[in-house]
């Protein structure tokens, strides 16, 4: 810049009476609009007259605090909408699409009629293997991913969760919800499969949806549990795909529970996905596995977990937007 | 003043962070049952050392301490403060997303928050589907998403992409959608952080008019922003936040003012590259410079207001040479206060902060670099800074040319002077 001697603009630029005004502070100048050029904005509406003015009131948060069912209530559309993201953006960018949400059970409905069926010979209650695996496998794959992937959920959504406020109990709900889609699609090709095998519907197939709720209960409600936990623990989220391995080889989907002497037999039943899984196979393959009295007890149960990790969330929830 | 005039009441509000919880954040149950183990030994052997245990307070910060104030119903009140000072805690206290440790604010009508634009947009999902989600996650509900969707798609100038996946977006495009969504937003309330500091200048423009639009339409805004002209053009009251407590509260110039007075200013600070901050061999040196405002006076001419921020080795007399450059390089315009009228400056040892206001310069609308040097006795460079910055139009023709000057037209008509020739 030294360099630079001649002004460049000639005497142009002293006749403006050019300043450089070298002071310590800046003089206050009037308001001014750098900005509305180039803007074409529609004129907004007032505000709508509100006939009750809503009040909010935040104060410090301590131990357990109310659910909020009401405001739950409140927000379902985002709801809907956070479940519609999730189907909609599931399978995008794969060749095939929505085909996933069917070949993860029926490629390990093969794999299992394979190893369990053929080579290890495992009984199955009379029917033939393959629909006897595949028809768990159907329940048990919705219960699973929901459960992974509520888990994960609220770490998945951090960006929205540090800046806007919402009920985060959506934030699981959303997700094990958005799997009763991939459910669907899995349970018309078990429809097939009983077509092709030749079973014929019992009128018990009216507690398939109570079955359904029972495994949505039991994905949700440790959903809340193990998500707030993966928010200050991400261990959780490698030991989740532990858990589930174990819990479905404690579930009787490659076995029957016919299999098992009693004291066993019992202990199984209150895990409420061996209630769901024989419950399913009772419902539509005529099997005779009534879910008895102890599915009452394991959905009690199911429910309790449901309560608990709804208001352990809620305790939890406080921090998320600080630690996530 | 009434109760029903006061839309935000803020009393005596906290907030702690504890930083040992903070870098905790992602903390294993590995490490947590160490901690758990090995925290009472080493607590015992602190106070075999040093005779006391170290006491949790020196892991805990106060990103707020004590912050009262209230928000009349359409007032517009703007918040400024360092980086760090507590702005968007408060802001995201308001909202909900964190709680307070201590005291207590009242909301009274619906609320509305801007911490970001497009919030929870999805790659994946077309423009329309974004428009929705976005919409819903900001609390709107679909019946006044399906209403206002035309509007959105029409401020957004998206309408031909508004099915492709937004991950084909240019960025420019992106943004002004995530904006449109935003600007629908119809609440009484609105709580507002630093949505305009991203984009280019003209979608600057845009949101900055919007702003305008919902801050004279009567509305209840409360707006965080770094921007200082923008708080001065948008804001009647302003709060400057320091180290988590309200240090000034009132008229937005006057607070303005006192913050750039005190040496606070953070807005679009020039980090310089070329400079090595460590080097501290030179007399005098520019740290940063703080483009306050570019803005267009009367015959559409640029006024800069620059804070040059300097530090001085020994107490030397000096002045500013500027140089504006077209961003090809060619040389427009020159000033040397020292050269044209012998001023001098003279600060004190240490740092210091020096207002600069360069008038009135007939610049057509582009982007420029303002070159800037410390100079001393006409010719030694002390330090030199490149700063850019843009000049917007408003001229009706779309020349590009707003200023006006003055030319003579003065026809000397002679006799053979003017004769068209054939």
């Amino acid at each position: 810049m030294s360099a630079v001697r001649v002004d460049p603009t000639g005497g142009e630029l002293r006749e403006n009476r050019e300043r450089l005004a070298v002071d310590k502070t800046v003089k206050a100048a009037p308001p001014v609009d750098l900005a509305t050029h180039g803007a074409s904005v529609q004129p907004d509406e007032a505000p709508a007259a509100a006939g009750e003015v809503p009040v909010f009131t935040i104060e410090p948060v301590r131990g357990w605090v109310s659910l909020h069912l009401r405001e739950l209530w409140d927000y379902r559309e985002l709801l809907y909408f956070l479940a519609w993201r999730d189907i909609k953006v599931r399978y995008k960018q794969t060749v095939l699409g929505a085909a996933w949400a069917v070949i993860q059970p029926f490629l390990t409905m093969v794999v299992f009629t394979l190893f369990f069926g053929r080579v290890a010979r495992l009984p199955s209650d009379g029917i033939p293997y393959p629909i006897f695996s595949y028809c768990a496998l159907v329940p048990w794959t919705f219960f699973a991913n929901g459960l992974t992937n509520s888990t994960d959920s609220l770490v998945a959504s951090q960006n929205v969760i540090k800046k806007v406020y919402f009920p985060r109990l959506i934030t699981p709900i959303a997700t094990v919800i958005s799997g009763l889609v991939d459910f669907s699609l899995a349970f018309i090709v078990l429809i097939g499969m009983m077509y092709y095998y030749g079973v014929s519907v019992t009128h018990n197939v009216v507690w398939i949806p109570v079955l359904l709720i029972l495994a949505l209960v039991t994905s949700m409600g440790f959903g809340f549990w193990l998500s707030a936990m993966n928010v200050r623990y991400r261990d959780v989220r490698y030991v989740v795909p532990f858990i589930t391995q174990l819990w479905m080889f404690a579930t009787p989907i490659v076995y029957p529970s016919s299999m098992l002497p009693e004291p066993y037999r019992t202990l199984v039943g209150l895990n409420p996905m061996a209630g769901v899984v024989e419950g399913f196979r009772w419902a539509l393959l005529g099997v005779n596995t009534a879910p008895g009295p102890i599915i009452a007890v394991s959905a009690a149960a199911t429910v309790g977990i449901l309560i608990s990790g709804a208001f352990y969330f809620r305790r939890m929830e406080k921090t998320f937007a600080d630690l996530v | 003043m009434s109760l029903d005039d006061v839309a935000v009441s803020v009393t005596g509000i906290s907030k702690r962070y504890r930083i040992g919880g903070l870098q905790a954040a992602n903390r294993t149950l590995r490490e947590t049952i160490t901690d758990a183990v090995l925290g009472p030994v080493r607590g015992a052997i602190d106070l075999a050392r040093r005779g006391r245990p170290k006491t949790g307070a020196d892991d805990v910060i106060w990103a707020l301490k004590d912050v009262s104030f209230d928000v009349k119903r359409g007032e517009v009140l703007g918040i400024i403060g360092r980086n760090g000072a507590g702005k968007s805690t408060i802001l995201k206290i308001l909202t909900r997303i964190t709680a307070p440790t201590q005291g207590r604010a009242e909301i009274r009508g619906r609320v509305g928050s801007l911490l970001e634009v497009g919030t929870g947009f999805h790659a994946e999902l077309t423009g329309r589907e974004n428009i929705y989600l976005n919409g819903a996650i900001l609390g709107m509900k679909r019946r006044e998403i399906n209403r206002k969707f035309d509007e959105i798609v029409e401020f957004s100038e998206v309408q031909k992409f508004i099915d492709t996946p937004v991950k084909h977006y240019s960025s420019g495009m992106y943004l002004r959608l995530a904006f449109a969504v935003a600007a629908s937003l119809q609440t009484e309330i609105l709580l507002v952080d630093e949505v305009l500091a991203v984009g280019d200048v003209s979608f600057q423009n845009k949101c900055m008019g919007k702003m305008e639009d919902v801050a004279g339409a009567g509305r209840t805004v409360v707006f965080v922003s770094h921007n200082l002209s923008a708080i001065k053009a948008l804001c009647s009251r302003c709060i400057c936040l320091q180290h988590g407590e309200v240090f000034r509260d009132g008229p937005s110039s006057s607070v303005v003012d006192e913050y750039i007075a005190m040496g606070g200013t953070s807005g679009s600070v020039f980090a310089l590259p070329d400079h090595d901050q460590s080097d501290t061999g030179q007399a005098l040196r520019i740290l940063n410079v703080d483009l306050l405002r570019s803005l267009q006076g009367p015959q559409g001419r640029t006024t800069l207001e620059l804070v040059v921020r300097c530090q001085a080795q020994e107490n030397i007399a000096f002045n500013f040479e500027w140089r504006v450059v077209s961003l090809t390089g060619v040389p427009i315009l020159f000033g040397a206060p020292e050269i044209f009228r012998h001023a001098k400056l003279k600060g004190p040892i240490g740092q210091f902060d020096v207002a600069v206001t360069i008038q009135s310069m007939p610049l057509a609308a582009a982007t420029y670099r303002l070159e800037l040097a410390a100079t001393q006795a006409f010719r030694r460079v002390l330090d030199r800074v490149h700063i850019p910055f843009s000049v917007g139009s408003c001229d009706p023709w779309g020349s590009g040319f707003d200023f006006r000057l003055g030319s003579n037209w003065a026809p000397q008509f002679g006799t053979d002077d003017i004769r068209i020739r054939r």
